[in-house]
């Protein structure tokens, strides 16, 4: 326990001014598109942008957590699919089931797709960036011979699962309050719960971490089964947001996760990075995005833009990790 | 003799369709007509019990089910023998097999919708020289093979239908925003040229295309692309979405936002997918061509081959039961006609 506690304090610091970093860069964009365009700090725009971040942002907790143990899981956006299609038929089939148990098929779906790909990583000795491609493929290719060229439209659902999208709680929308409490709940834990930490030192080096006693097996597991739910929960809310589900939804949406998460400052060779960082990153893509359709730029350029912010992101991480090995390296010698 | 009656029927006819208003295109339609005269017989009578056999892309696709289902309908009406074969995949080559058992059990009507237009060419031009007709529907057969094409709508059909639609939902005049598929989706590209080019003419004066958006064909983001619209046009009347993802996306968008009734969605969708938002009022009107049409309008051409009625050549007509009068264009083309729209009114009569 002693040498994380002692790791904890300098990365934090600087995690911390990496996450400024996107405050930032969000406060300027959103200042400039708003002096162009003063609708854009409407209420509606506001809370059409939360709303559009969230299901991303819920994708981008579990991958966030999934990359900080060097892994990645491609197969999100075939989860989210496979989750969205499975609980639009449920629903439209048992119109009287509630809201809850849509939620937790979703999640229960999504967790076996993520077990899957726990396993075969684990188990299977194959570098999750192969074993996560397959399974987006397999989860896609299943979703489209269950649906075959069928949808679900928003006239076959239930009122209460397609009210559940813009439906608030003191004013806050569902939608956005789930991916609160989803960033807010799996950021505490990563920061401040053992198993967290553990899953940051597996990151950082695997082969230590598991000389070190950590039940390396198990808590890979359970990254892989939370980036599965969370992308089964994101499906949820993706039926119950767009109203309309064929066997293509979610299609490609793995890239936008692993974006959100790389821009929110979360390494791709694991160990450092926070979950809260990836939603701030899912907030920052999303606001890029809606920005570009009100300044009315190509949208050519918008796709420019988002891989810029990556490259980006990803020499700050580089930056970053050069001037944690000198500040080490420092105490070392002083030590 | 005969030459001065062919000459005193073709000025007739220059005659006839110059006094409609007819175009070059027209004339020359009208001298494909004296071609065809040579065997078509427009009098001669539908036959009934004719065999007509359907053959679409693959089974168990639900688009081609409401297509054939409107041939069933058509064959019914014309006393005949439906029949429908089809193979489980749309490969190329998979149809043949079924082509070639339906020469054998000799039917009068072929009606396919072709998977690859050369692949089953040999065996249609095998089942021609038996006598049978063959009609092709969805995607069209190579033109040297086959005596008719249901084509579903043409581009400029589809053009003007878009162009009618945005000026009856803005009220006459206004702003209105194109909400498309992506920059380079070729159909969706077509269509919004011919809607620029019907609102350069003066019935369209007061109607301003502001803005073209494209959503992708990805509902987040044609829900931003929708979002965005609506921030930077505040006056914007109609959002027209050419595109069954766009208009989905904009009518669930502006249905759960505060632009619910200020805002109009139009454009091409599926009755299914747009039953919810016409129900709740966001979306008035939208169209689509109806793919029962299709497979109905296949049957009467075929029977109207085989009768004798038409022969497949520009300018030959026939009646096509509830759907009227229909004319051959070039090449054998049968034009399915203007979208159908879809209102509060007639949704719940389509299922697809």
């Amino acid at each position: 326990m002693t040498p994380t506690a002692m790791k904890v304090p300098p990365r934090f610091n600087i995690m911390k001014t990496r996450e400024l970093g996107i405050v930032l860069a969000l406060a300027a964009l959103v200042l400039y598109t708003t002096i162009n365009n003063p609708r854009f700090l409407s209420g509606q725009s506001i809370r059409d942008n939360l709303l559009n971040t969230a299901i991303l942002a819920v994708m981008a907790t579990g991958q966030a957590v999934v990359v900080i143990t060097r892994n990645i899981d491609l197969s999100v956006g075939s989860v989210l699919g496979i989750s969205a299609f499975a609980v639009a038929t449920m629903m439209s089939d048992h119109p009287g089931l509630p809201m809850i148990v849509a939620i937790l098929v979703g999640l229960a779906v999504g967790a076996a797709a993520g077990l899957l790909n726990g396993v075969l990583v684990r188990y299977g000795k194959v570098p999750a960036l192969v074993v996560t491609l397959g399974t987006l493929y397999m989860y896609r290719g299943i979703t489209y011979s269950w649906a075959g060229g069928s949808q679900v439209n928003a006239d076959e659902l239930p009122p209460h699962f397609l009210n559940f999208a813009n439906a608030n709680l003191l004013g806050v929308p569902w939608l956005v309050l789930i991916a609160l409490v989803v960033v807010g709940a799996t950021s505490l834990v990563m920061r401040n719960y053992r198993v967290g930490r553990e899953l940051y030192a597996m990151g950082s080096s695997p082969q230590a971490a598991e000389l070190a006693g950590i039940k390396v097996a198990r808590n890979l597991l359970g990254a892989f089964i939370l980036s599965g739910a969370l992308a089964g929960l994101a499906g949820v809310l993706f039926a119950a947001r767009f109203g309309t589900v064929d066997a293509s939804a979610g299609n490609g949406y793995e890239l936008n996760v692993v974006a959100a998460v790389v821009v929110g400052g979360v390494a791709v060779f694991g160990g450092s990075g926070t979950v809260w960082g990836a939603g701030l990153g899912a907030l920052l893509l999303t606001v890029i995005s809606s920005a570009l359709a009100v300044l009315d730029i190509n949208q050519f350029w918008q796709q420019a833009i988002v891989g810029a912010l990556i490259i980006l992101a990803i020499c700050a991480d580089r930056l970053v990790a050069v001037r944690i090995a000198r500040s080490l390296r420092k105490k070392d010698s002083h030590g | 003799m005969l030459r001065h009656r062919l000459a005193a029927v073709f000025a007739a006819t220059l005659l006839v369709t110059a006094g409609c208003g007819g175009t070059t295109k027209d004339s020359s339609s009208s001298s494909g007509n004296q071609q065809a005269s040579a065997t078509a017989d427009p009098n001669a009578k539908l036959k009934e019990g004719l065999k007509i056999a359907y053959l679409p892309k693959q089974l168990n696709n639900p688009y081609s089910d409401v297509e054939t289902s409107g041939g069933e309908e058509a064959v019914k009406e014309l006393k005949g023998e439906y029949k429908k074969v089809g193979p489980n995949d749309a490969a190329a080559s998979s149809q043949v097999s079924y082509i070639n058992t339906l020469i054998q059990q000799q039917q009068d009507v072929i009606v396919v919708a072709a998977n690859d237009p050369n692949a089953v060419c040999p065996s249609l031009n095998q089942a021609r020289a038996a006598k049978i007709k063959v009609v092709t529907f969805d995607s069209d057969a190579s033109k040297t093979c086959r005596d008719a094409f249901i084509n579903q709508a043409t581009t400029e059909g589809i053009g003007q239908s878009l162009a009618k639609m945005a000026l009856e939902q803005a009220g006459g005049e206004g702003e209105i925003a194109v909400l498309s598929a992506t920059p380079n989706a070729t159909n969706q590209n077509a269509w919004i040229e011919v809607m620029k080019t019907e609102l350069a003419k003066p019935d369209y004066a007061k109607l301003k295309l502001v803005k073209i958006a494209y959503g992708n064909d990805d509902d987040q983001k044609s829900f931003q692309e929708a979002q965005g619209l609506l921030q930077s046009y505040p006056n914007l009347k109609v959002i027209v979405a050419p595109t069954t993802v766009g208009i989905a996306a904009a009518a669930r968008y502006i249905s759960s936002s505060s632009y619910k009734g200020k805002v109009q969605v139009t454009g091409l969708g599926l009755p299914n997918q747009m039953r919810q938002y016409v129900k709740d009022n966001t979306v008035k009107k939208f169209a689509l061509w109806n793919p029962a049409d299709i497979g109905y309008l296949a049957a009467y051409a075929g029977a109207a081959l085989a009768s004798g009625q038409i022969t497949g050549a520009e300018g030959d007509k026939f009646t096509a039961g509830k759907l009227g009068e229909y004319t051959i264009g070039k090449d054998g083309e049968i034009v399915l006609g203007p979208p159908t729209e879809f209102t509060a009114e007639n949704i719940d009569k389509f299922n697809f």
